[in-house]
């Protein structure tokens, strides 16, 4: 596959598997109107992983449903952060708040890609993300200066998510070809925007910044936490046992 | 009391829209899909919404070409299949949809005719937020997303109805 091809269906993995995990909210949500706003959440990212996966499968002739539900773990090489475990709602929004910021500004520069396509569809995302990232920042102020409860969880959240942003900033050797092409996002050049605008956003919450030591990274590569395999079985079990199944 | 003039502002986009539908050789197909209706907003077209671009005839098909509204809007498939239907029944047999993604679709496409009818449907349009019910405008936000993409929540402190917004993406 081009390379355009397989960073494409990379950004359709951040899509799919952050939209798988936000599907698993529907019916679970504490209230009924945060029940359809994780869903509709959900939908946009399903929406977008459709687009990024059926342009990535037009490079060799693959469909955006083989890309989904055929392959296996390893080659999946979305970000850690999108394939943790949903945890409390507190861990969802905090995971959510975190990568908004993220996308605003991800969308924003791969808008200016030399690649027209991926221009399009960037531009749709950054739409959608400007009012997650309004839901995402309200809540996480709403649960920093809620009671002491919200806040000690939202706080535990943020210590456990942390680790796992080190990898948002970190290119490869496939993406340094295509930043220099002008195709892909530099997200070395994303950090200290995102830096400023979480430490604020976390500050003003009445939260702590994490100082963790720790952080992991291999998403790209393929090498994952032991949860991503578990949503896969349940996101590709009806195409596995029953292969070429449509409605 | 002045009365004044309001001036409609109408986007790039639109304006390209409306002179395309104008000029175009296929005017009555662009009739012809004015019946084809957002299947949860059935008060607009998806010319009312800004999702038909364009229609041409390339040899002996037609070609439709929308832009989709939100990025997992499901009714998108239903709209795409209305479309087929509707020019079958007025006689085209090859009929193909393209979407088109740039310039991605905005809220503000719509018209104020098409606002109007959002408002008497029971929708607040985009940042008219005046409860549809009574008038106040003494309105809060309960949740940035409603029954659909499109939609956020809305409750009036007047009369303590809820509504929906149009959302302005």
């Amino acid at each position: 596959m081009s390379d355009i091809g397989l960073y494409a269906r990379r950004l359709g993995d951040d899509a799919l598997i952050l939209g798988q995990r936000l599907c698993e909210w529907c019916s679970n949500a504490p209230v009924l109107e945060e029940d359809l706003a994780l869903a509709n959440t959900a939908l946009d990212y399903l929406g977008r992983a459709r687009l990024l996966l059926s342009y990535a499968g037009s490079f060799d002739g693959k469909s955006e449903d083989e890309l989904a539900y055929l392959r296996g773990e390893r080659e999946f090489e979305n970000l850690l952060l999108m394939e943790l475990p949903n945890g409390d709602f507190a861990f969802s929004m905090a995971r959510q708040y975190l990568l908004d910021v993220y996308e605003g500004g991800f969308f924003a520069a791969l808008a200016q890609s030399s690649d027209e396509q991926l221009a399009a569809i960037a531009g749709k995302a950054a739409k959608e993300v400007a009012y997650h990232l309004r839901r995402s920042a309200e809540w996480l102020r709403r649960l920093g200066l809620g009671t002491d409860e919200s806040n000690a969880r939202t706080q535990a959240a943020l210590d456990e998510l942390w680790g796992y942003t080190a990898e948002l900033f970190e290119m490869d050797a496939l993406e340094e070809r295509l930043a220099a092409a002008g195709v892909a996002v530099d997200r070395r050049a994303l950090e200290a925007d995102w830096r400023a605008q979480v430490t604020r956003a976390i500050t003003e919450a009445g939260l702590q910044v994490p100082e963790t030591a720790w952080s992991v990274r291999g998403g790209r590569e393929g090498v994952h936490t032991e949860y991503l395999g578990h949503l896969l079985s349940e996101l590709q079990y009806l195409q596995r046992a029953h292969p070429g199944l449509s409605w | 009391m002045v009365a004044h003039d309001v001036i409609e502002l109408v986007p790039q986009a639109r304006v390209d829209m409306r002179r395309r539908r104008s000029s175009s050789p296929c005017a009555d197909l662009f009739d012809v899909l004015d019946a084809v209706r957002d299947p949860e907003i059935p008060v607009l077209s998806i010319w009312d919404l800004g999702i038909l671009q364009d229609v041409r005839r390339d040899a002996d098909a037609v070609v439709v070409t929308i832009t989709p509204t939100y990025s997992g809007c499901p009714a998108m498939q239903q709209i795409e299949s209305d479309i087929i239907d509707a020019l079958h029944q007025a006689g085209e047999t090859q009929v193909l949809v393209e979407r088109q993604l740039a310039p991605a679709w905005s809220s503000d496409w719509m018209d104020a005719d098409a606002r109007r009818r959002l408002r008497e449907y029971g929708i607040a349009p985009l940042y008219d937020l005046r409860c549809p019910q009574c008038g106040s405008d003494e309105v809060e936000r309960v949740s940035e997303f409603g029954s659909t993409a499109c939609k956020a929540l809305y409750r009036c402190l007047a009369c303590r109805e809820p509504f929906d917004q149009f959302k302005r993406i």
